[in-house]
């Protein structure tokens, strides 16, 4: 599903301060496989992840996406296949907008924003109903703007908000580095099973060793813009909690 | 009366700076100020198509295609070129300073022995009256479609690249074409202001559009504070306060210059009030803590 193939990512190249994020790294992630990437600060992790979301643009190596080669696509084109939830929860959604507008806007992630008016009853209904498997009692309140709600909300929406229209990856970057361990464990539930249910083809960026070991079918750790550590399904099965902190130490 | 009858319909002529200067300044959050220029440019070619004998449903399109290309360049250089928007604005509206006198050829045309729009149409028999319904359905159609606009998927969409520029580009939207469509959208508006002014005062001058953009900046400023303050989150109120904004400026003035100020002093006046609104919100909330 995604293929990269001997990409290199240099930033500030040819000054001082330059930096070698990615090195020479291939990676072929198959669909349906749920990818969990480790590592320490400057390792390359997120800088992973905007190379195949397209807010930046690989130096040199190719990147495929379902078969398609990427390579040269702004993000806004790779947006047909691949829906983010950020590290920010910001960065998500539209504060400003009302919960109900953020949904429309997403359900029509992959098509053209027409000069017609997309949020009618049937879709309020269809919305409503998403936002009630949270369990969060945010279904009741679809015209409130978006930035009146907690960061953990506004996580867990923008989750759901990445499936309102066809998705096939789903990169999320420490999408619940910024929240209380409570929100974070329903975020992180709630992205196993919509992964489960959809069968997406999802990258996981955490710090949180304890997630790594929890979810996932594959872990990477990553190492000065390269993997350190690739670990299969039937791999990380035998593993222990205590081999990854291992890892760390 | 008459003074403030005047101060009326000029409120409604400078609805389009209003609704232009919201468009950027608020949805895209994009500062501005082509303003000058385009709305100068939509004087000059109303009066130069309306002294050309040129039907008006010929001018006002011209008009709007005119305004939208002057906003268009000024997205283009900032986005394609990463100008500052600010400096994008002021190199376009310096620009247009030369385009307007080549395409007027003098600093003034007099629409002397030409028809305007409020002499062709007859909706009262009092002249200020039926210019008054003329400028109020007008206004009434744009804040209409303005309206629909924003509350389709493209006006979501828009409304997302101001707010949430990182979101709505994982979304599928190319952010810089969006701006360039906003500022063209915004810059037709004003353009049309321009078009209005123009054949309400019976003139196009080179000058019409100096300072102009402090006007709009007023009004949404005025309508920005009542919506903050009554927590108004209707997009269809929100433009209506934005033109309502624009009418109360022009009040301002009038009553400043009725008071008997020095009509030399009038920017003077315009800049400590358009201050003194800005700054209303924090004063009295310094007072609360």
């Amino acid at each position: 599903m995604i293929a990269l193939n001997s990409v290199h990512k240099i930033f500030n190249k040819g000054k001082a301060s330059a930096v070698t994020a990615i090195n020479n790294l291939s990676l072929n992630i198959n669909s349906g496989e749920f990818v969990i990437i480790i590592g320490a600060n400057g390792s390359g992790k997120t800088t992973l992840l905007n190379l195949v979301a397209g807010s930046i643009y690989a130096d040199e190596g190719t990147i495929q996406i379902g078969g398609n080669d990427v390579t040269r696509m702004a993000d806004h084109q790779r947006s047909k296949w691949v829906a983010r939830v950020f590290q920010n929860p910001l960065s998500g959604t539209a504060p400003d907008l009302s919960i109900i507008d953020n949904f429309r806007l997403a359900a029509i992630r992959t098509k053209h924003k027409r000069f017609s008016v997309g949020v009618n009853a049937d879709f309020r209904e269809k919305v409503k109903e998403h936002i009630t498997t949270l369990g969060m009692g945010l279904e009741n309140k679809l015209e409130q703007p978006m930035g009146t709600l907690s960061g953990g909300q506004r996580q867990a929406l923008t989750l759901l908000m990445s499936v309102m229209d066809s998705c096939k990856v789903l990169l999320l970057d420490e999408p619940t580095a910024a929240l209380d361990p409570r929100s974070a464990e329903v975020v992180m539930r709630t992205a196993d099973k919509l992964i489960h249910d959809f069968n997406l083809t999802a990258i996981l960026i955490t710090h949180n060793l304890k997630d790594a070991f929890q979810y996932g079918t594959r872990l990477i750790q990553m190492n000065e813009g390269n993997t350190l550590r690739d670990i299969s399904a039937e791999d990380k099965k035998a593993l222990t909690q205590n081999d990854i902190f291992n890892w760390f130490s | 009366m008459d003074f403030y009858l005047t101060a009326l319909l000029q409120g409604l002529c400078f609805a389009g700076i209003a609704l232009g200067i919201y468009i950027s300044m608020k949805i895209f959050n994009i500062p501005d100020i082509t303003t000058d220029g385009s709305y100068t440019l939509g004087g000059v070619v109303t009066a130069l198509l309306l002294t050309h004998q040129q039907p008006v449903y010929i001018v006002l399109p011209a008009v709007i295609l005119a305004g939208a290309l002057a906003g268009a360049i000024t997205g283009l250089i900032h986005t394609r070129l990463k100008v500052h928007p600010l400096l994008s604005g002021i190199l376009v509206t310096y620009s247009l300073y030369s385009i307007n006198l080549t395409l007027m050829g003098r600093s003034n045309i007099p629409l002397i022995g030409v028809k305007s729009l409020f002499d062709k149409l007859h909706l009262m028999v009092d002249p200020n009256q039926n210019t008054g319904v003329i400028l109020l359905l007008i206004v009434l159609l744009i804040t209409l479609l303005i309206g629909y606009l924003l509350k389709t998927d493209f006006g979501l969409a828009m409304r997302a690249t101001g707010n949430s520029e990182t979101m709505i580009r994982a979304l599928g939207v190319n952010t810089n074409n969006m701006k360039i469509a906003g500022l063209a959208l915004a810059n037709g508006l004003i353009a049309l202001s321009g078009y209005l002014m123009t054949q309400f005062q019976g003139f196009a001058d080179i000058n019409m559009g100096i300072g102009i953009v402090i006007t709009g900046l007023g009004s949404v400023i005025i309508a920005e504070t009542i919506i903050n303050w009554l927590r108004i989150t209707s997009a269809w109120l929100s433009l209506v306060l934005v033109i309502a904004g624009a009418i109360a400026f022009q009040m301002v003035l009038a009553i400043t210059l009725s008071i008997g100020v020095d009509a030399n002093l009038l920017k003077l006046v315009t800049a400590v009030f358009v201050l003194l609104i800005v700054s209303l919100p924090r004063l009295s909330f310094s007072r609360n803590s």
